[in-house]
């Protein structure tokens, strides 16, 4: 359902203002979204002052440093620190991008970094991706053998073939692309999204697999699939440079090579 | 007492990049071109039945306010024309790349300004340059 607004307990109030650990010129101003589940009041947007020159160049870096000089409360995943991972997908200057390859460079003057948006909040900067996990799971995301080919051997992939899942198999589900598109904000609990699209492209393209028809059928529905507009925010956003809007307009074309049911 | 989980900012905090606005720009323009259908409507029975009614709503067209109205609605139509063909490239699987998002976001408002332009000019032959 639209609602442009925040609900009332969700709205982000000003918050604290943390002081810098040394004086000096240079200092980078970052606001964060905080949460706090252990707290009954609203999430508050808290402002850090740190000295780039002793970070690391991304913006994960500077995160972590604050985590470890200034507010060891701030809650944040990261795990590969390279972009394979997924993890720490977030907001930041309005846009959603992985922080650890995100050179602070990219920006000047202050930044804001908000968790993933339209989810809800576990704390700070993690959100829970809960339907966006049982969304990929009801696509049915593994490999339906075409059955034994006639020479006895196994399932064979050509090069040919592999070539055709590129642009798909590289996506990390770090879920910035669903959560970029206002489609999704608003239908999200019927539209599948970006991500589970791409996906779902990935096993329709795969020459192995044999449930092709089945899959198509599955995703013929008003809302798992023609929810997308070619807002394509999903496409604008991805950090892996993949193309999620393309791949549900190739979802789209296929539909039509559905066998229908006699009637 | 547990407070449910709050919802992440989204429409508050997403900087939208051109394409988002051209596809929120193109359904306000359809609803105006809605809008618009009645009155042309209304128009149309107007010189069918009601010779003053039709010179009076061409003297209020006439008039300044008419004038915006009528080329806020002749530029949405070109507009919405225009997001509309690319519409229908995208569905023909054309115009995904990410990297030229903003040249073709570009481009299809430049068409559309330079139609509405070629709407005014030959609409008023004497103002042709």
């Amino acid at each position: 359902m639209v609602q442009f607004r925040l609900p009332k307990d969700s709205q982000v109030l000003k918050g604290i203002q943390h002081p810098a650990i040394i004086q000096k010129k240079g200092l980078r101003q970052i606001d964060i979204y905080r949460y706090d589940p252990d707290q009954d009041s609203n999430p508050r947007l808290d402002r850090y002052q740190v000295d780039p020159e002793t970070l690391g160049p991304m913006v994960l870096d500077v995160l972590l440093g604050i985590k470890d000089q200034i507010d060891s409360t701030l809650t944040l995943r990261r795990s590969c620190r390279e972009g394979v991972c997924g993890s720490c997908a977030m907001n930041i200057n309005g846009q959603n991008t992985l922080a650890c390859t995100e050179p602070l460079a990219q920006h000047s003057g202050s930044i804001k970094i908000y968790p993933l948006p339209h989810l809800p909040v576990i704390k700070d900067l993690v959100t829970d991706l809960s339907q966006i996990y049982r969304q990929y799971a009801s696509i049915e995301p593994w490999l339906k053998p075409k059955g034994i080919p006639d020479d006895g051997l196994e399932q064979r992939q050509m090069h040919d073939d592999r070539r055709q899942l590129e642009g798909l198999v590289e996506c990390i589900l770090c879920a910035c692309c669903s959560t970029s598109c206002p489609s999704y904000w608003w239908n999200g609990d019927q539209y599948l999204g970006p991500l589970v699209l791409l996906q779902a492209e990935r096993w329709l393209k795969d020459t192995r697999d044999g449930a092709t028809q089945e899959r198509l059928k599955a995703l013929d529905d008003t809302f798992k699939l023609y929810r997308c507009h070619t807002i394509m925010n999903c496409t604008n956003t991805c950090p892996k440079g993949l193309n999620p809007a393309k791949a549900i307009a190739h979802i789209k074309s296929a539909m039509v090579t559905i066998d229908k049911d006699p009637r | 007492m547990t407070r449910p989980p709050p919802l992440s900012p989204h429409l508050q905090i997403y900087r939208l990049p051109l394409t988002a606005v051209l596809s929120i720009s193109h359904r306000l323009t359809g609803v105006m071109l809605v809008l618009g259908l009645i009155l042309i409507s209304v128009v149309l029975m107007l010189a069918v039945g009601w010779p003053q009614g039709f010179t009076a709503f061409q003297k209020a067209l006439q008039s300044a306010p008419g004038q915006s109205l009528l080329w806020l609605f002749i530029y949405a139509l070109f507009f919405h024309l225009c997001h509309g063909v690319r519409h229908l490239l995208w569905d023909s699987l054309f115009g995904f790349e990410a990297h030229r998002q903003v040249h073709i976001g570009i481009f299809q408002i430049g068409i559309s300004i330079f139609l509405t332009l070629m709407t005014f000019f030959l609409g008023q032959p004497e103002l042709t340059p």
